[in-house]
């Protein structure tokens, strides 16, 4: 396999407010010295306590903000040394899903729409036959691309929203808390359809979460986050089975989750819904 | 459950109202509004003369039903024109943020502080009355209006998570603020083009009646109410008939702007 992601270093910190007039605060360190690597069709698991950097992980990867120090490289290239329109045509081989399934179409567009935005940037033909093609994949009809957001349920909108995510055929998707806003029993259908995606299409994934159970359900390697630090990575069971960090056992004891799952990508895995 | 919306009834009625004579004066008036009949000056009321005749024998119906169709087009094309050049403004800044935004919205700020009449006046002093000056002095004084409003809406669009998804999907900020943000801010900006309708109103009548605006033989509901002031014991029906017409078209459109905004988005209350 190869390397299609790779994080090396990455800090970005945030100016903290003025409290005092003659003192700038030190800037609150949001992630630091993160590093990470990502072959084709794995998934890696980000997991940590609300505000360990995971989204801000995120955004950087998605090259929505700079890191201040450190690389990120995608396939081989420079996210941050790229000129502008490098970045824009490598943008269409990495795609995001997001959180909230309802903050994340716009509600004034028909949800066909919202599935050929991507396709629109890169200029791409027969958009139609794609928003079809991409929705069938996310077992909605193809239909449905005429309907409105607000005529579906959550766990459909996060169809969507993983339907414009896959409609450029990516080759990495992030997923940052994709199921977190859903009940329990859609989440398992939504982790499905992802596990499932991902094995026909040879997806890459970073599945980020707060809920160790949901990472590990549908990760390969887990990555664990803590106040804006790696404290520990590996193979996702060798990780349940024998944790090295403490503040890995205090999440593992947390979740309530038995270390079963498999590190085996893909094939064995499949969440009861 | 919701209260009768008394406001919103009321606002519709009357601008209803209003634009409807004023539509209807296009295509008829009892009398041409500047024929001229020296002999049948300051008739009372009849039925040929709904509300009579003024110092010249002019039918006042029919001068008041064009006036109205004069200010409305006035305060029409001033607000389309400022507000078009202010929602630019206003999206541009938000799409930009950074140093550009604080730049357009101090400048928006300052002008804001400004006295908007008193710049119209200064405006039409300088350059002449006319028409054309009191729709480009209206216009003016609605750029940062329409700016702010419109920077304002759109920056809370940007905060929504389609907006990321846009730009994860590879667009750029303008298309994004086309496609996104202009639908978004839709209702928010037709509701503030309702108020400063009625605002424009005014402002056209104050000008006018400054003798600044509109020049005869054009009538305005401003200039009726300044002529009729010299005559104000002689025949003060003269002066209350166009300014109820002001009174009412203003009333009118400004319920109606702000009921449909209370109605449409309580948060938007708080912003005036
Ligand atoms: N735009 C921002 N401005 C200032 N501080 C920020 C910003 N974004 C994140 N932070 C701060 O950086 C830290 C990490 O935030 P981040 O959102 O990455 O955490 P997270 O792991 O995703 O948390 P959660 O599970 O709650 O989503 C937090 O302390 C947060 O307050
Ligand atoms: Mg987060």
């Amino acid at each position: 396999m190869t390397v299609l992601l790779q994080a090396r270093n990455l800090r970005r910190t945030y100016p903290r407010p003025r409290t005092t007039l003659f003192q700038r605060p030190e800037p609150l360190v949001a992630v630091s010295g993160v590093s990470l690597a990502l072959e084709r069709g794995e998934t890696l698991g980000i997991v940590g306590e609300s505000g360990s950097g995971k989204s801000t992980l995120a955004r950087m990867v998605m090259g929505f903000e700079r890191p201040e120090a450190g690389q990120i490289l995608f396939d081989g290239t420079d996210l941050n040394a790229v000129p502008a329109r490098e970045l824009q045509r490598l943008r269409t081989k990495f795609q995001m899903v997001f959180q909230d399934p309802y903050g994340s179409l716009d509600p004034r567009h028909s949800v066909g729409w919202s599935i050929a935005e991507p396709l629109r940037a890169a200029r791409i033909d027969n958009r139609p036959a794609r928003v079809a093609e991409a929705l069938e994949q996310v077992g909605l009809n193809h239909g449905d691309a005429a309907r409105f957001p607000h005529e579906f349920s959550g766990g459909q909108r996060q169809r969507i929203a993983i339907a414009r995510a896959i409609a450029l055929r990516p080759a990495l998707i992030v997923a940052d808390e994709a199921v977190s806003a859903l009940d329990v029993s859609v989440q398992a259908q939504i982790l499905n359809l992802l596990m499932d995606l991902q094995e026909d299409l040879g997806l890459a994934m970073l599945f980020i979460s707060h809920d160790l159970a949901v990472v590990a359900a549908i990760s390969d390697r887990l990555l664990v986050m803590k106040q804006g630090e790696v404290v520990e990575t590996g193979a996702t069971a060798d990780v349940f089975a024998s944790p090295a960090h403490a503040y890995t056992r205090s999440l593992l004891t947390a979740a309530q989750v038995a270390p079963a799952t498999g590190s085996s990508p893909a094939s064995n895995r499949k969440v009861p819904a | 459950m919701r209260r009768f919306p008394v406001n919103l009834v009321l606002g519709a009625a009357l601008a209803g109202s209003v634009t409807l004579v004023a539509l209807l004066s296009f295509i008829w008036t009892p009398y041409d509004h500047a024929a001229i009949a020296v002999t049948n000056k300051f008739a009372s009321p009849s039925f040929a003369h709904w509300l009579g005749t003024d110092q010249l024998g002019r039918d006042v119906v029919s001068q008041l039903m064009v006036a109205a169709r004069n200010s409305m087009i006035v305060a029409f094309v001033s607000v389309v024109l400022g507000g078009g050049i202010g929602i630019v403004l206003g999206v541009y800044a938000s799409a930009r943020g950074g140093w550009v935004e604080n730049l357009i919205m101090r400048v928006s700020d300052l002008s804001l502080a400004f006295p908007a009449l008193l710049f119209a006046i200064m405006l039409a002093a300088v350059f002449g009355p006319s028409l054309q000056n009191t729709v480009i002095a209206i216009a003016f004084i609605n750029i940062p209006i329409f700016a702010r409003i419109s920077r304002g809406a759109a920056n809370q669009v940007w905060t929504r998570e389609f907006m990321l998804a846009g730009q994860a999907a590879g667009m750029g900020r303008m298309t994004l603020t086309f496609d996104h943000v202009m639908p978004n801010i839709a209702a928010a900006i037709i509701v503030q083009a309702t108020i400063e309708f009625a605002v424009a109103l005014l402002a056209e009548a104050a000008l006018s009646y400054l003798g600044l605006g509109a020049q005869p033989p054009a009538p305005s509901w401003g200039r009726m109410l300044s002529d009729a002031q010299t005559l104000l014991y002689l025949a003060p029906q003269l002066a209350i008939y166009p300014g109820l017409c002001i009174v009412i078209s203003v009333l009118g459109f400004g319920l109606l702007g702000d009921s449909i905004r209370d109605l449409s988005d309580p948060r938007l209350r708080r912003e005036r």
